[in-house]
């Protein structure tokens, strides 16, 4: 075997080990196979002990399944009352940079906006208002999770969207409205009835991406969840960097719990899916043309501005408290501008944005070699993707960070290994392989093997055709890949923290460990600066081409 | 033979590799600590304390050749644990964490369990300025430290309250109640098991109780129950009238500042004399913002620096304690312009120069003078502190 042919199971065994090593961790202390000094014999009965589990267990399905509900309807109300239209290209464009926004970023944003004491009530306060205090309204943090159901939402909507957007492409839709619409179906009704149900076929993988984060999510919990009490991931972590050891087991029980809850989330879903279709199937063989859905359209795009608004208005008040000097309730705006703020926090910098970027680049650059090469050598022996690939490459999505990293550090303290940057980027690259393989595989299968037929004819071989042919004229989806690996790399929490045993302090960490302080201004730095190194990486892949194939046609889109 | 110089060699190894330095002989210290790397295992929440130790950092690298890097914890008890899970897993050198800001339970359980490097504190050069007779600086919580941790700022219970909103001081926790039942939704404390939260309810239950000398020894479930039974009834009356009708809490205590600065509260917590004074000149609070102490006195502890038995740089934590405890570090640290800290130093034992540096030292509008302080409480029994938080957060933390 070549050493191309060892590259497929290389690159499973790097998205999988670990989640397979980390479940293993969270298992084993169940049934006694690792047991630390003057734990608990017991994790699982001290955990079920817990006061608030039910509560917490409760708040984790609910704000999960209702993010992914409301992330899915807006998508769908989004594409098909405005599918076609110019509308749709202006939000696709607004959204997708948004999609490499930090979910810490996001949220910090969204706090700033909501909070009773945030710019919208400043904007409207007092003269629309009379309030010149802020209201003592529970709008962040609240006990029911709807802050942060709602920003799971408008953070996953855009994921949601240029996915679906991406895989209308196979649906073979224009074709199939144009026949729907001769029939007298309204633009909206038509989609719903011909395209929404190949669609959804496609996107059905990444929908329980979504899920499962959702349910999970800790940095977008810790800032905008629930306190009395937290949602059982935030929880987890709690036990999981408690002085005492005996709750590291707990942690990893609650981790058990916690993948239970999301496997039952799932399976119900999925039932719900068959319900949904068999309603569904009814509704379009009854020939009705509901003539009301055309109405709607304002409506789509009232939601579609909103969700972009947020994140966006989000980001931009963290700019704002970055420079802003005093600024008291109900002032829209500070007193006055100042590099203060920034003047502090920008020497701090340096050290987190170095290790930020040195483990990015390490995972980015490993992730995108295992990809092209599994891309190539699937290319060579002219195996086409099937779908249970897909499903092993969705896999380290499907299971929850928080319910496989626990075990992986306790299998590092019981092995008496030391965490540290290697075991981040290895933990990295669980995620980063399969969003380079997902944003990679497509361009990689639509390239004109033609090219390739005229070199063999010239007597290439398949390496000079991979290196002097393919590889450059693929360079703008390859930077593309890289730049979306970069963010996700740029964007992790739960990894950095958990398998750098707290001493890897990149961007992301500083950023979230700010947040218990409060301080907006230093917040706001920091989470601009996130946000830049996500977003960077981008601006350089969409510029690169141009500059360097300037000359050439055909190699840039 | 061979065995014998395996076994020999193996023995030298490890004894070579498992000599910390030691503390009386400070020229070998300094000689060792120059080019270490030190971690300093501290909170990271406030960006305050964040600059105070990167300045020791810039000042040990000039002076020391010492490089210090500040890791950011989200809480104490995670370098704890960090260094209990190195000891279960027989990392018995060359750990993770060499300096640890602490105090309290967690000072008490990692002495316990003997983790801890020294003793050292008595030892180091400076020790000479330490005030040992007029401040609590050998023992933490009625745990004595026996030179397992050396001190370096002095920390006091205040209360921090917008004079354009409260007209004058609530000295009593009676006051305080009476006051937020006629303001609802003005006064909330951090969520224990936070620090400043559990420090609270420590402040507030030594308020209420008549029997304060119980607090001094360990708690058990019979003393607890009678002890603390006020505290519930007052909490119980206070929590339908706090901010959010206690559903939710600031997590810990710098977003208080975020919150008066905001208007959302008028009064709230805080563990240190010159915390409102700084963040007044920081924007993070209202120009209005003043402090002030209950009448029955309020909490004082002293916050140490300990290092770990197991410390990879040992001579180098030793470099920072000791670099702290000069009259320069702790004129720095006393400044409300940078971290506004009361000092752990007899100003007596100063010369004349050491003792100018203070003596410029602006302490801020918000700043109460020692006189003003009055003499601090002490600090319960570490047990206390545990057994409160429990029974707070079954009480309040779980809705």
């Amino acid at each position: 075997m070549t050493l191309l042919a060892w590259v497929p199971r290389l690159t499973l065994a790097a998205m999988l080990l670990p989640v397979a090593a980390g479940l293993w961790g969270v298992f084993a202390p169940l049934f006694g196979f690792i047991t630390l000094n003057g734990a608990s014999a017991a994790p699982m009965a001290d955990v079920l002990a817990w006061p608030g589990l039910p509560r917490a267990a409760w708040l984790s399905v609910v704000t999960g399944v209702g993010s992914t509900l409301i992330a899915l309807g807006l998508v769908i109300l989004i594409l098909s009352q405005l599918h076609g239209s110019r509308a749709l290209m202006w939000l696709r464009r607004a959204l997708s940079p948004l999609l490499s926004v930090p979910h810490a970023s996001a949220a910090f944003g969204l706090a700033f906006m909501i909070a009773p004491s945030g710019w919208i009530a400043r904007a409207v306060s007092p003269w629309l208002t009379g309030w010149d205090r802020p209201p003592d309204l529970l709008i962040l943090n609240d006990p029911a999770g709807i802050a942060l159901t709602l920003g799971l939402a408008v953070k996953e909507m855009p994921f949601l969207l240029l996915i679906a957007l991406a895989a209308l492409a196979q649906t073979d839709a224009i074709r199939s409205l144009a026949v729907a619409r001769s029939l007298g179906h309204s633009g909206a009704g038509a989609w719903l009835k011909v395209v929404l149900p190949r669609l959804y076929g496609q996107i059905r993988l990444p929908v329980y991406v979504v899920l499962a984060y959702a349910m999970t999510a800790v940095d977008m919990a810790l800032i905008l969840g629930p306190t009395t009490p937290s949602t059982l991931s935030v929880q987890i972590l709690r036990w999981m960097s408690d002085p005492d050891l005996t709750l590291r087991l707990q942690g990893a029980a609650g981790a058990v719990i916690q993948l239970a809850l999301v496997i039952a989330a799932l399976a119900a879903w999925f039932l719900a899916e068959k319900l949904v279709g068999k309603l569904g199937l009814l509704w379009i063989t009854s020939g009705t043309r509901s003539p009301w859905l055309p109405a709607l359209r304002p409506l789509a795009i009232a939601a579609a501005a909103t969700s972009a608004i947020a994140v966006l208005g989000g980001l931009a008040s963290l700019a704002v408290w970055s420079f802003a000097a005093r600024w008291q309730f109900p002032d829209a705006l500070p007193e006055a501008l100042t590099t203060r703020t920034l003047d502090r926090f920008l020497p701090q910098l340096g050290a987190p944005l170095a290790e930020t970027a040195l483990i990015a680049t390490t995972t980015t650059l490993i992730a995108l070699i295992l990809c092209i090469g599994c891309l190539e050598a699937g290319y060579r022996k002219r195996k086409p993707l099937e779908g249970r690939v897909m499903w092993l490459v969705y896999l380290p999505l499907l299971i929850p960070q928080i319910a496989f990293l626990p075990g992986l550090q306790v299998l590092l303290i019981s092995g008496g290994l030391t965490m540290g940057r290697w075991v981040v980027i290895l933990s990295h690259l669980v995620f980063v392989i399969p969003y380079i393989f997902l944003s990679l595989s497509d361009p990689w299968q639509a390239w004109n093997t033609r090219h390739a037929t005229v070199a063999h004819a010239l007597g290439a071989s398949p390496t000079r055709v991979l290196f002097a042919i393919r590889l450059p004229m693929l360079l703008a989806p390859i930077l593309t890949a890289a730049a979306v690996g970069f963010a996700v790399s740029v964007g992790q929490y739960l990894p950095t923290l958990l398998a750098g045993g707290g001493r890897i302090a990149t961007l992301t960490t500083e950023a979230v460990a700010l947040a218990s302080g409060g301080d907006r201004r230093a917040i706001g730095v920091y989470g601009i600066a996130l946000t830049l190194a996500a977003l960077l990486p981008f601006a350089l892949a969409l510029a690169l081409p141009r500059i360097l194939y300037a000359n050439r046609r055909g190699t840039h889109p | 033979m061979k065995r014998m110089l395996t076994a020999l060699s193996a023995a030298l190894f490890a004894t070579t590799a498992m000599a910390q330095p030691d503390p009386s002989n400070w020229d070998a210290v300094l000689k060792e600590a120059n080019g270490q790397t030190v971690y300093w295992n501290a909170w990271g929440g406030s960006t305050t304390t964040n600059d105070f130790i990167a300045w020791v950092g810039d000042r040990v690298a000039e002076e020391y050749g010492v490089t210090l890097e500040h890791v950011k914890l989200t809480d104490t008890a995670d370098a704890v644990a960090r260094v209990l899970a190195e000891q279960q897993a027989g990392k018995n050198e060359g750990g993770a964490v060499d300096i640890i800001w602490i105090n309290g339970a967690n000072f008490a359980s990692m002495k316990r369990q003997d983790l801890l490097f020294g003793p050292f504190a008595e030892q180091l050069p400076n020790w000479q300025f330490v005030d040992v007779d007029g401040k609590t600086v050998q023992t933490d919580f009625t745990v004595p430290t026996e030179g397992y941790e050396s001190p370096w700022a002095m920390a006091q219970v205040v209360f921090m309250y917008d004079t354009a909103d409260i007209e004058a001081p609530l000295t009593s926790m009676d006051a305080i109640l009476e006051w937020s039942t006629a303001h609802p939704g003005r006064f909330t404390y951090p969520q224990p098991p936070d620090f400043l939260g559990a420090t609270f309810l420590k402040q507030a239950l030594l308020d209420l109780t008549d029997d304060a000398a119980a607090l001094s020894q360990e708690a058990t479930p019979e003393t607890f129950a009678k002890v603390s039974a006020p505290l519930w009834d007052y909490l119980n009356t206070l929590t339908p009238t706090l901010w959010r009708e206690g559903k939710a809490y600031p997590q810990t205590g710098p977003q208080q500042l975020q919150l008066i600065n905001d208007g959302e509260i008028d009064l709230a917590i805080s563990f240190s004399p010159g915390e409102a004074s700084t963040a007044i000149a920081n924007f993070q609070l209202p120009e209005t913002v003043r402090t002030y102490v209950l009448d029955k006195g309020t909490l004082g502890n002293a916050s140490y620096l300990a290092i770990p038995y197991n410390a990879n740089a040992a001579a180098g934590a030793m470099v920072i304690a000791n670099f702290i405890l000069s009259p320069e570090a702790q004129a720095h640290g006393l400044d409300p312009l940078n971290l506004g800290y009361g000092t752990v130093l007899d100003m007596a034992k100063l010369s004349d120069d050491q003792r100018a540096a203070f003596d410029q030292i602006e302490l801020g509008v918000a700043t109460l003078t020692p006189a003003q302080l009055g003499t601090a409480l002490p600090e319960p029994h570490p047990s206390w502190m545990t057994m409160l938080t429990e029974e707070w957060t079954k009480r309040y933390g779980v809705q």
